[in-house]
């Protein structure tokens, strides 16, 4: 498999140390760029994508970020590798689905991606885990000036960045957060808060981006405009709107507890009950139980080291990830075998739920 | 109250009435019920004003004619209302007049304030001095201050020596 080197090493988002806010688990800025003089890819000939893809992915590949990184193109890869790409979210859902040139360029941590031929020429990502929106601005900027040295950027002084679409023009940067929000979807407030949010010029989307649903209580934060606004101006307000989510979810917490903890500890015992013993467990119903576990942790049920094991879980109870791991493809119905029997065996390893806690959060 | 607001999408009653501030600029829309469900507009996970805006301005008018073609890549006015993307870069200059409106909706301004590219701030650098000399050279004529537009036009040269060095993307 061209993508196994994924697996040999740690990756920024399944191994990373636990952040210092648990409810923000990772945060990723993305910035759209395109060559200048050349069609967008979604209009341009066979040919001229190929040229294109040719040229920059060893441009992008020989940058010092990629060291040792992994360069793929989606004619060399199976339906399965593609999965867990976007299932890692090296790569979104549209390049999974090109015929022909087009690529991504992954670091050897797996914490930049650089896909070539999406919707835009370049597709620049970097992810870190928890809340570090500066930093991972500060890394993908540098990162982006140093393509800039080597390739030849449609820009204008007017509307900045060119982008294919109009709606990513100016800064062609997305910035975003994926937040465990439990207590807010417990409480019925999601609705609430994506309304308020919405007004506030932010989009929230589900765990694998447009279109997704939100299962496993993981909402993605994201600004929705691009233009007219710095990137420190763009970063500065997200970072407001994420302060004062966290702030609800950590309210609702408290109510909830205070309300009733024994029905919160219920929810906890029961998830981790299934999760011990299950026999069939669908990916949406694992993220649900995991969701629950996560929210244990939190609040001092298990051990905060394991928070790392069920963000890892989080993407390894993907159909992608579960077939990978069993070396071949299944039907859905063997797949949910599979993924309960891993579960199992992690499961039971785990320290029995501490439930004396006093409502600590 | 005679006539009540109808679908901005297919034009039936509008039931769902949206009002979405964005960047202080209010928004509105108004859709009936089928078309809130398809664009997701119900759906709690969320959805994006922008988006809706964007295909809203896009949709209603079938293309007449083909109107405006890009001359880098051929795309045509059609396309766009078709793709909703773009052909190349130089389509931005091509269908400003179709977009320009449009982006005020879209975004919080319609001037990019952020990141410059370094080589394409030597570009335009070079292209403001060159548009400031032009003006100066065309005062010095007219007022028939021959030394000062003799040095202009010598400047000019300079500076054009220099723009062509560059790759030729700002023109």
């Amino acid at each position: 498999m061209k993508i196994a080197p994924l697996f040999d090493v740690q990756s920024e988002l399944t191994d990373a140390a636990a952040g210092k806010c648990a409810i923000v688990l990772t945060t990723r800025v993305r910035l759209a760029r395109n060559l200048a003089n050349q069609p967008f890819p979604g209009w341009a000939k066979e040919a001229q994508r190929s040229a294109m893809l040719a040229e920059s992915i060893g441009v992008v590949a020989g940058l010092p970020q990629m060291k040792k990184g992994l360069s793929l193109t989606v004619e060399e890869l199976t339906d399965l590798e593609k999965q867990i790409l976007v299932e890692r979210h090296l790569i979104s859902r549209e390049l999974s689905t090109a015929k022909h040139g087009a690529g991504v360029v992954i670091s050897r941590d797996q914490s930049t991606a650089v896909m070539i031929n999406e919707e835009d020429h370049l597709r620049i990502q970097v992810l870190r885990y928890g809340f570090q929106l500066k930093k991972v601005w500060n890394a993908i900027n540098a990162l982006d000036s140093e393509i800039e040295e080597r390739l030849n950027y449609a820009f204008s002084p007017t509307l900045g960045y060119l982008t294919a679409c109009p709606t990513n023009l100016g800064t062609g940067m997305r910035a975003s957060a994926m937040m465990h929000l439990p207590a807010l979807v417990i409480s019925s407030q999601m609705e609430k808060v994506v309304r308020a949010v919405n007004q506030l010029g932010m989009a929230v989307r589900g765990l694998f981006g447009e279109g997704s649903d939100a299962s496993g209580s993981i909402f993605q934060i994201s600004n929705q405009t691009t233009l007219g606004e710095s990137e420190e101006e763009i970063i500065k307000r997200l970072s407001s709107v994420l302060n004062t989510i966290i702030e609800h979810e950590l309210n609702a917490r408290a109510k909830l507890l205070e309300a009733d903890g024994s029905k919160l500890f219920d929810k906890i015992g029961r998830a981790f009950g299934i999760l011990q013993n299950g026999r069939l467990l669908t990916s949406a119903e694992v993220m649900n139980l995991l969701s629950l576990i996560r929210l244990g942790i939190d609040l001092g049920v298990f051990p905060e080291s394991r928070r790392p094991l069920i963000d890892r879980l989080f993407i390894e109870a993907q159909p992608g990830h579960i077939q990978y791991a069993a070396r071949g493809t299944f039907e859905s119905g063997q797949r949910d075998q599979l993924r309960a029997q891993l579960l199992r065996t992690e499961f039971n390893k785990f320290e029995p739920p501490n439930f004396n806690v006093g409502g600590k959060n | 109250m005679a006539n009540s607001l109808k679908c901005d999408l297919c034009g039936k009653p509008a039931t769902v009435h949206l009002t979405q501030i964005v960047n202080n600029k209010i928004h509105k829309v108004d859709l009936c019920e089928a078309c809130a469900q398809a664009k997701g507009v119900t759906d709690p996970s969320g959805f994006s004003l922008a988006d809706l805006l964007l295909k809203a301005s896009l949709n209603p008018e079938p293309a007449v004619a083909e109107g405006v073609r890009c001359e880098q890549c051929g795309f045509t006015q059609a396309d766009f209302k078709k793709h909703g993307r773009f052909g190349c870069p130089a389509c931005y200059e091509t269908f400003k007049d179709i977009i320009g409106p449009m982006l005020g909706n879209m975004h919080k301004g319609t001037v990019h304030i952020g990141k410059v590219p370094r080589h394409a701030l030597e570009r335009k650098t070079l292209y403001d001095r060159l548009t400031q000399l032009q003006v100066e050279l065309d005062q010095a004529i007219k007022s028939e201050r021959y030394e000062d537009a003799a040095r202009c036009r010598d400047e000019i040269h300079q500076v054009k020596q220099a723009f062509e060095g560059k790759p030729a993307e700002l023109k």
